[in-house]
Formats: structure tokens, C-alpha cells, sequence
């Protein structure tokens, strides 16, 4: 027996996005689950009833039927307190619920003994939630939102320009806070051709606003400010001070303000204060991406966009809602992967497994019981240090494995060779006799000949190097060819047919060795072309 | 030809060979180098055959000879896959060691060559020697040779007390070698001349039988090395320049490319030759830290993996022994120009030890006509890594393992690796999710950005090709 899914048209006012796209549905089916949509739930982010129904869904004509039908429901915004009603004894619920602000709404859906998985309780630092981290991806689509609005309220262009009706200066962003919004709206406004500048009070992501085209401001007081899980902390007050008179300064600077500082569980910091909206000059722009948690402008106005002493303050709570489309298929995919992890059987059974870190930290309520909040996961949330330490030794080893004789050795350890060599050059002069000296000479030099050679033979040629030195190496051919018939034989006994035969049979091998070595080199060099 | 002519001969010889190894320094002069030591080996069999030492009544004996060994070299040279190789090469060292051992014994009989006092004495330490060599070259190669063509099973057979075995035959050898100094009679020097041969025989079965598959391309180029030193050592035995010259430069060529191998796998040339990859008794087979890759691998279709390569910008390809198992080389050529058509950045990563001998995965590509100027050493390219969107192995497991940095309790510890994983996608195409030679598990598999491809190299690949032209 499969699940079935259900999508309800998303009530909350001037909410456009929907939990389930089409090509979503396909995947979902070919999970073996059931989906059912609500009559007009997509309309508002470009998704028509028919589109969902040649995905393979099912469409519901009403909130009640569907909601009554559905074994799991997938949304966006928390479920209403009709809503709630509506949700069927013992269901599973899959949407945004920030259980910490919400604790009504959490004992109502207990009292329903539903189970819950609240995707912005994901445990964000397992890597392997990325791909379910609905968060990001909603922050992601708001900071280039965020972007967009300031440009439409902005009176005049983001790039410099130098035009035939005079030069036009580029406009000059600052973005306070760094994160998935802040990083995309410095890509974003960078692309338009603002000069950007950013700060946050994490330090490590300096070099992140950089990759981006953005300019790096930095708090001009020593303190960390990383508060685990990728989230920032509160700051100390002195910092806070320093942080204020650096606002202060960019205030006076840059036409464009776009905050996006947020820490969790507390209502936003107060960045911009109403002096510093004064300051700026007339026709700027501020976006207050934290408008929902009290803004990180005093005069910001949730939802609303206004113009205070000539700023546009722009407070929209609504931003990945009004990029429905591209929202909705994130999030739509975000619930796909979370699905996945649900069922990876396949086979249209959802398996709310409480050992699994990532599927723990989401599920809020199991079965009617609050299991919010979760545990921290077991991993270690900064492995990261070790992890980097650990390359740079090998890396080095590596470049040391050919290229050769480039560093030298430890004096110890030369000192010993050469000890050891003087002994046994020292031995062989003083017993060998003059005639093997000589040919000892000989072998000693090729032997660095060969060493001096070889070093500079390109890794890729390895192969041929071994068959040409193997077909050179029947040069022993030499050594039986001499053998065979020495003219001077006449006086001295030898057995001569022993020796013949032994002798030919060698030839014959190194020979096989010679041809077949020099043929199979020029065969395979061949090969090597550009 | 006098004397003197055919020394300058040898001395012109020489210098061709050292020619013919410094034109492989690159792909451009290699053909030329080729052909250098094709000539150095013509004049230095001529200037014998005609030079002082070799009477007319050997001519047609050579003559014979020569005619049988160049038509089985010239036969089996043409016939050879590419994918062969290892083993060919192999099976030419064994014949070389063979022929030293050959010409060691028949040096010894020849009473022709009379020497007293020292000079006997350093005679016969270097019959010997070189029948030692010889040997241990001759039975190492035959097995190196069974173990790659698959004729022998590639792991590591491990005797107990192997190291004692080993050195118990090492002080026999040395016995005798005393014994057959002492000998006065040709029949007397025989027996401990005998002995040793066959305690050299053994030794070359039993070492190279310890050594597991995965380090073969070190087995190869060491048994390349013995080759020469076998040749040097039959030069001071007939106290010929060339040979020693010649021994030496081939000796030598494969001391270094065996340390570039043992280098390539952070091992000591010492520990390869002692034998057993990741077998040893006390080998943390499954380290205690806890460090076992856990969670599961993403498989993925060949269709999707089309679509992955069609969309990347830059792809490095990193091909293994299993591309050579499933002669798959082609198919990757026809990929590889596919995807450049389409103006992607296709280009290949090559571990040193990727494959059965030095080189091995070169050889392949180049055979397939895969430029050569888009194959890359490892070092060349592993910084590379992070901008690449589409890293696809092919047929590898341990040259990509990070297991290698990241753990330290592994036993590939330390081993520079192909680092893969650090490319947005990585497709890791295998045929089950067995290990690799080293018996370690690899965590790459189990990384989020891993996809695993399963199946034949050869299928999959073909399957791929499909997909992207449709």
C-alpha cells in the first residue's frame, strides 16, 4: 500500500509558492507514492492544475478533501489553526514550522497526534542535509530578491558607465551579514556592476565575500564570532560600539544597505539606527532582510516599503514568495531529497527512522510527542582543521615522488652513504687487480649516466622506457655470441658442442627480446601522437 | 675487423644507447630515441659477429639462432594488445635472465679462458653472481608474467616465516658460493653452482608470489632493473664494456623507475619486496578508531551520467586498471571527443601506479589516439580538482581513496592519491563495490558528491557515449 502525498494550496496571504512542482510529482510517483494537489495550489508560481496532472497527480477540488485524503502533507508555511483541523488523526506533516515561535502551534498539532518535520529544525552542518536545507536555498533566492528590489527603488543605474550624456558613477552596496542571503546578494549586486562591500561578524567568511567580487569590511575589534552550526552569535559590547561606528562610516558612503543579520531564536540586531538613515543621502536604498524578526533597521516596517527622511526602507517579509516559480521548485526538490531519506526503500512507506542524525533533528513531534528540540548529532560539527592539516605532507611527499633528486638529502644520512661507499671503493682498490678496475670504472660511471638519464624521462613514457631498456638489455646477446666460436680453439681442450648449444639457445632468447622489444617500443610510440 | 675497430664500434654502441633512453625524456624525440637504440644494438651485434673473438665457423650458428629469436620477437610484438603489455614485458625479462644464466654456465665450462690467483677468483664470483641474477630475474619474471595475464590468482601468497625462508637461502648461496670458489675441478664447482641456481629459482617463485597485485608496476620495473644488472654482471664475466655499460643503464632505469613507484604508493622499496599489501597479520584491516566509512552510495545511470559530462565545463577522467580489464580505452577516446565537440574541458588525470606497470594507463590512452597533450601526471592536475565539475573514474580504486590523507590508521596512509572528491560531482565507475587491491574500504563511495556507476567499464561507458550523442 503506498502513502499518499498531499499539496494544499498555501493560505497565508500573499503567499505564492507551492511545496510540490510537476517535475517534482514525476519523482515522487517513481517513488511509489501518491500525490494529490490542490485545485489552483500552484497557479500563483506558474504551475497549472493540467501540468500537475500530466506529472501523474491527482487533483483535489478543495482544502477538505485533500487534506482529508492525505496520509503526508507537504507545505511551505506552517499549517493555520483551521488547518490543523483539517489534518487528519496521526498524519505527517512536512513544512516550515519554527517550533521555538510557535509553541501553540505545536501543541495543537500534538494534540493530533501527528508527526511533524519541521524542515528549518534540519541539522544544518551535516553535510549530507545539504541537499534538504530549504533554508539555504530559500535565503539564497531573497538575498538576489533583496537585490532586485533595491535596484527598482534605486533611482539610477548599478554600473558605471561612461556615456555620451556624461559619466555615470557605480552605485555603491554594503551588505551586513554574510550567510546564504548575504553571499547572494553580493554575487547579485556585483553582477550588476555595484561596488560592493560587506561585513560579518564571522571572520572566516572574509574570503567568501572576496570570491564573490565583493570588498571585505572589516570590524576594527578582535573578536570571534562564529556561534556554531554556521550561525553567529551575540557580540560583546565593546565590539557592538566598533561595529556601530563602522556602520556609521558606510551609512554615510553607499547609496545601497542591504541587512540580513539574523541570530537564531532572538529577534534581530538593531544595525542601522535612525541617525544613520539621516545620514544617507537622499534617493538611497535600505532592504531589511530581517524584517520579519523586528529588522535590523529601527525604522524599518515589516512587510511594507517606505520612504523615511527621502530612504527607501524596504521591509518586504515576503521575499522568496515573490520569485515563486524558482522558490518552489527549490523547495520542492529540498522535500524530494527529504523524502529520499524517508523512503529508501522506495516503495511509497515513509520510515521516520529517529537513529538517523539528519531525519532526528527535523521530526519536532513523532506520533503526537514533542521530540523538539534534538539532541546536537553525534558528529563533530568543525572536522575541518584535521581534515586540511592532513593533505599538505602528502601533497609535499608527491611532489618529491619524481622530478627527482630536487631536495637534498639530510646531511646524516649523506654523510653515512658516502662513509659507506669510501669503505668499499677503499676495499675493491686494495684486492682487485688492476684489470677489473677498469672495467669497475666503466660500470660505475653508467651507472650515474643511466641515473642522470632516466630522471628525465616523462612519467607518460614509462611504459616504452621499460620495453626499450628491456630490448636493450638482450645485449647479453653479445655475451653468448662470443662464446659460440672463438677462433683460437685449436690448442686448448674445450667442449665445444656443449658450449655451441648452450650458447645458440641464448642468442635465440635474447633475440626474441631484441626484435620484440624494439618492435613493440616502435609500435606503442607510435601511438603518441598530439 | 680488428680489435680496436670493434671497440670504437662498442664505444659508438654505447653512446647510441644513452642517446636512445634521453630521447624518452619526451613524447617528440621518443620515436628518435627508439630508432637509436635500434641502431646501437645493429652495430654492436656486427661489430661481434665479425669482430675478433667470434671464428667464421660460428657465422651460421648465429645466423640460425638470430633468424628463429627475430621472427618469435617480430610475431609476438605484432600480436600483442596493448592491454597486454605487463604481461609481454614480464615474459621478455624472464628470457633475458634465462640467457644470463645460459651464458653464466657456459662461460664456466669454457676452459678456453684460463686465470690464476685474484683474477680466477673475481672470475668466479662473477659467474656466480650473475647465474644468481639471472635466476632470480628468470623465475620472478615467469611468475610476475603468470600473475598479470591472470594465469596465477593476483593476492599475495604468503609462506609462514617467509623472511626466515629467505634467509636461510641467502646463507646457503653464500656457503656454496665458498664451496664453489674452493672447487679445483669443473665437475667439482658444478654441484654448489647447481645448487645455488635452483636456491635462486625458488627465491625469484617465492618472492614475487608474495607480492600482492596492486604493486606490480614496482615487481616489473625491479625485475626490469635485475635484467640489467644480469647483463653487467655477464660483462665483467667476459670482461666486455658494453655489457657493463649497457647492464648498467638498464640496471639503473629500473632502480629509479621502482622508486618512483614505491614513492607514488609511500612505501619503501623494501616493504613492496617484503611482500603482502594490506595482509600482514597485523594490517588494521578494520581500523578500531572508528573511522569506517559509513552511510550509502548514491548510484547513478549511464544516462545520467551523460547528462552530468554534457553540462560540466571541466571534466578530468581518471582511468584504472579496471579501463585496461574492460579494454574500455576506445570507447573513452569517443567520449572524450564528444564532450571536446561540445567545447567541454575534457582532460585525464594518470596516478604513477594506475594500472600493472609504469606507464601502463599512458599506453592505453595513446593507443585509443586520445591526445596526449590533455593527459596529465597526477601533480600536474590535483589542484585542479576543486574547479572541476565532473570527475569521472574509471576502473580505480585506491589512486582515489581519501582515506589515504584523511586516516591515519589506514594502511594506504600517506599514498598521494588523485584527490576527486574534491570536484562538484565525482562518478565512480566500478563493477561492485568491492575494494581494491590494498583490501581497504573507500570512503570516496560514500561521499554526498559521489555517484557510483556500476556495471562493466566497457558497457557503461558505451551506454554513456549513446546518451550523449542522442
Amino acid at each position: 500500500m503506498s502513502l499518499i502525498i498531499g499539496v494544499p494550496r498555501e493560505v497565508f496571504a500573499g503567499e505564492k509558492r507551492v511545496a510540490t512542482v510537476p517535475e517534482v510529482v514525476e519523482k515522487l510517483v517513481k517513488l511509489g507514492f501518491r500525490v494529490i494537489v490542490e485545485s489552483g495550489a500552484g497557479d500563483a508560481a506558474n504551475c497549472s492544475d493540467e501540468t500537475y496532472k500530466a506529472a501523474g497527480a491527482e487533483i483535489a477540488d478543495n482544502a477538505a478533501t485533500l487534506w482529508a485524503s492525505s496520509d503526508i502533507v507537504f507545505k511551505v508555511r506552517g499549517p493555520n489553526a483551521e488547518e490543523v483541523g483539517l489534518l487528519r488523526e496521526g498524519g505527517t506533516l512536512i513544512s516550515f514550522i519554527w517550533p521555538a515561535q510557535n509553541p501553540e502551534l505545536m501543541q495543537q498539532l500534538a494534540a493530533k497526534k501527528a508527526t511533524v518535520l519541521a524542515i528549518d529544525s534540519l541539522p544544518r552542518q551535516l553535510s549530507r542535509a545539504q541537499k534538504m536545507d530549504a533554508l539555504t536555498s530559500m535565503a539564497g533566492i531573497s538575498g538576489y530578491r533583496a537585490v532586485i528590489e533595491a535596484a527598482n527603488a534605486f533611482g539610477r543605474f548599478f554600473n558605471g558607465q561612461m556615456t555620451a550624456a556624461g559619466k555615470v558613477p557605480p552605485a555603491k552596496v554594503f551588505i551586513a551579514g554574510a550567510g546564504v542571503a548575504g553571499l547572494a546578494a553580493i554575487g547579485t549586486a556585483a553582477n550588476l556592476g555595484a561596488i560592493v562591500r560587506a561585513n560579518d561578524t564571522r571572520a572566516e567568511v572574509a574570503d567568501q565575500v572576496k570570491s564573490l567580487g565583493g570588498e571585505f569590511v572589516k570590524v576594527d575589534y578582535e573578536e570571534e564570532g562564529s556561534g556554531g552550526g554556521g550561525y553567529a552569535k551575540v557580540m560583546s559590547e565593546g565590539f557592538q560600539q566598533a561595529q556601530r561606528e563602522m556602520y556609521a562610516k558606510q551609512a554615510k558612503e553607499v547609496d545601497i544597505i542591504i541587512t540580513t543579520a539574523l541570530i537564531p531564536g532572538k529577534p534581530a540586531p538593531k544595525l542601522i539606527t535612525a541617525e544613520m538613515v539621516k545620514s544617507m543621502k537622499p534617493g538611497s536604498v535600505i532592504v531589511d532582510m530581517a524584517a520579519e524578526q523586528g529588522g535590523n533597521c529601527e525604522l524599518t516596517e515589516p512587510g511594507q516599503a517606505v520612504v523615511k527622511h527621502g530612504v527607501t526602507i524596504i521591509g518586504y517579509t515576503d521575499l522568496p514568495s515573490r520569485l515563486a516559480k524558482q522558490s518552489s521548485t527549490l523547495y520542492a526538490n529540498n522535500l524530494l531529497r527529504l523524502t529520499e531519506e524517508l523512503c529508501k526503500t522506495k516503495d511509497g512507506i515513509i520510515n521516520v527512522n529517529m537513529e538517523d542524525d539528519a531525519i532526528r533533528g527535523l521530526t519536532v513531534i513523532k506520533e503526537g510527542e514533542i521530540t523538539w528540540p534534538a539532541p546536537p548529532p553525534k558528529i563533530a560539527a568543525t572536522p575541518a582543521p584535521a581534515a586540511s592539516a592532513a593533505p599538505a605532507p602528502a601533497a609535499k611527499k608527491a611532489a618529491h615522488g619524481h622530478g627527482g633528486s630536487g631536495e637534498p638529502m639530510p646531511t646524516g644520512k649523506m654523510a653515512m652513504l658516502i662513509a659507506v661507499a669510501a669503505a668499499m671503493f677503499w676495499l675493491i682498490g686494495a684486492y682487485a687487480p688492476a684489470a677489473f678496475l677498469g672495467h669497475f670504472t666503466v660500470f660505475v660511471l653508467a651507472c650515474f649516466v643511466g641515473y642522470m638519464v632516466v630522471w628525465n624521462v616523462s612519467p607518460s613514457l614509462h611504459t616504452p622506457l621499460m620495453s626499450v631498456t628491456n630490448a636493450v638489455s638482450s645485449i647479453i646477446a653479445i655475451g653468448a655470441l662470443v662464446q659460440i666460436a672463438p677462433p683460437f680453439t685449436a690448442d686448448i681442450s674445450r667442449p665445444d658442442g656443449i658450449i655451441r648449444w648452450v650458447a645458440v639457445v641464448a642468442i635465440a632468447l635474447a633475440t626474441i627480446n631484441m626484435f620484440g622489444g624494439f618492435a613493440v617500443t616502435r609500435r606503442m610510440l607510435e601511438m603518441f601522437r598530439k | 675487423m680488428s680489435a680496436s675497430l670493434a671497440t670504437v664500434s662498442y664505444l659508438g654502441a654505447t653512446i647510441l644507447f644513452i642517446l636512445c633512453l634521453g630521447g624518452l625524456s619526451n613524447q617528440e624525440t621518443a620515436r628518435r630515441g627508439n630508432l637509436y637504440g635500434i641502431i646501437g644494438m645493429a652495430v654492436a651485434v656486427l661489430a661481434t659477429v665479425f669482430g675478433p673473438r667470434v671464428g667464421a665457423a660460428g657465422l651460421p650458428w648465429i645466423i640460425g639462432a638470430m633468424v628463429v629469436g627475430g621472427a618469435i620477437g617480430l610475431y609476438a610484438a605484432r600480436v600483442v594488445q596493448m592491454t597486454q603489455m605487463p604481461e609481454l614485458v614480464a615474459l621478455m625479462h624472464s628470457l633475458v635472465g634465462l640467457a644470463a644464466c645460459l651464458v653464466g654456465f657456459a662461460s664456466y665450462i669454457d676452459t678456453s679462458i684460463a686465470f690464476t690467483g685474484a683474477e680466477k677468483t673475481i672470475h668466479e664470483v662473477e659467474i656466480y653472481v650473475g647465474i644468481l641474477i639471472g635466476a632470480i630475474t628468470f623465475s620472478g619474471s615467469i611468475i610476475a608474467f603468470g600473475k598479470l595475464s591472470g594465469k596465477i590468482g593476483g593476492k599475495p601468497v604468503l609462506l609462514p616465516g617467509r623472511h626466515f625462508i629467505n634467509l636461510i637461502g641467502l646463507l646457503i648461496v653464500i656457503y656454496y658460493g665458498r664451496e664453489f670458489l674452493h672447487a679445483h675441478t669443473i665437475a667439482q664447482g658444478m654441484m654448489p653452482l647447481i645448487v645455488m641456481t635452483v636456491i635462486a629459482l625458488a627465491f625469484g617463485v617465492h618472492m614475487v608470489m608474495a607480492i600482492g597485485g596492486a604493486d606490480m608496476p614496482v615487481v616489473v620495473s625491479m625485475l626490469n632493473s635485475y635484467s640489467g644488472w644480469a647483463a653487467a654482471a655477464t660483462g665483467f664475466m667476459l670482461e666486455n664494456d658494453l655489457l657493463i655499460v649497457t647492464g648498467a643503464l638498464v640496471g639503473s632505469s629500473g632502480a629509479i623507475l621502482s622508486y618512483i613507484m614505491c614513492n607514488a604508493m609511500n612505501r619503501n622499496f623494501i616493504s613492496v619486496i617484503a611482500g603482502g599489501f594490506g595482509s600482514d597479520g597485523s594490517a588494521p584491516a578494520k581500523p578500531a578508531s572508528g573511522a569506517e566509512p559509513a552511510g550509502e552510495v548514491t548510484p547513478v545511470s549511464a544516462t545520467e551520467t551523460a547528462e552530468l559530462l554534457g553540462e560540466a565545463k571541466n571534466v578530468i577522467i581518471v582511468p584504472g586498471y579496471g579501463m585496461a580489464v574492460a579494454q574500455a580505452q576506445h570507447t573513452v577516446n569517443e567520449i572524450t571527443k564528444l564532450l571536446r565537440e561540445k567545447g567541454v574541458n575534457v582532460r585525464f588525470g594518470i596516478h604513477p601506479v594506475a594500472g600493472r606497470m609504469p606507464g601502463h594507463m599512458n599506453v592505453l590512452l595513446a593507443e585509443a589516439k586520445v591526445p596526449y597533450d590533455i593527459v596529465f601526471e597526477m601533480d600536474e592536475l590535483n589542484e585542479d580538482f576543486p574547479d572541476t565539475d565532473v570527475a569521472m573514474v574509471i576502473g580505480a580504486n585506491d589512486i582515489v581513496n581519501p582515506a589515504a590523507q584523511e586516516d591515519p590508521t589506514s594502511p594506504i596512509a600517506g599514498m598521494p592519491v588523485l584527490e576527486v572528491w574534491k570536484a562538484k560531482t565525482s562518478i565512480v565507475m566500478k563493477r561492485s563495490m568491492a575494494s581494491g587491491y590494498a583490501g581497504v574500504d573507500n570512503p570516496l563511495f560514500y561521499k554526498d558528491n559521489n555517484r557510483m556507476l556500476f556495471g562493466d567499464a566497457k558497457k557503461m561507458l558505451d551506454e554513456v557515449l549513446v546518451a550523449l550523442k542522442g
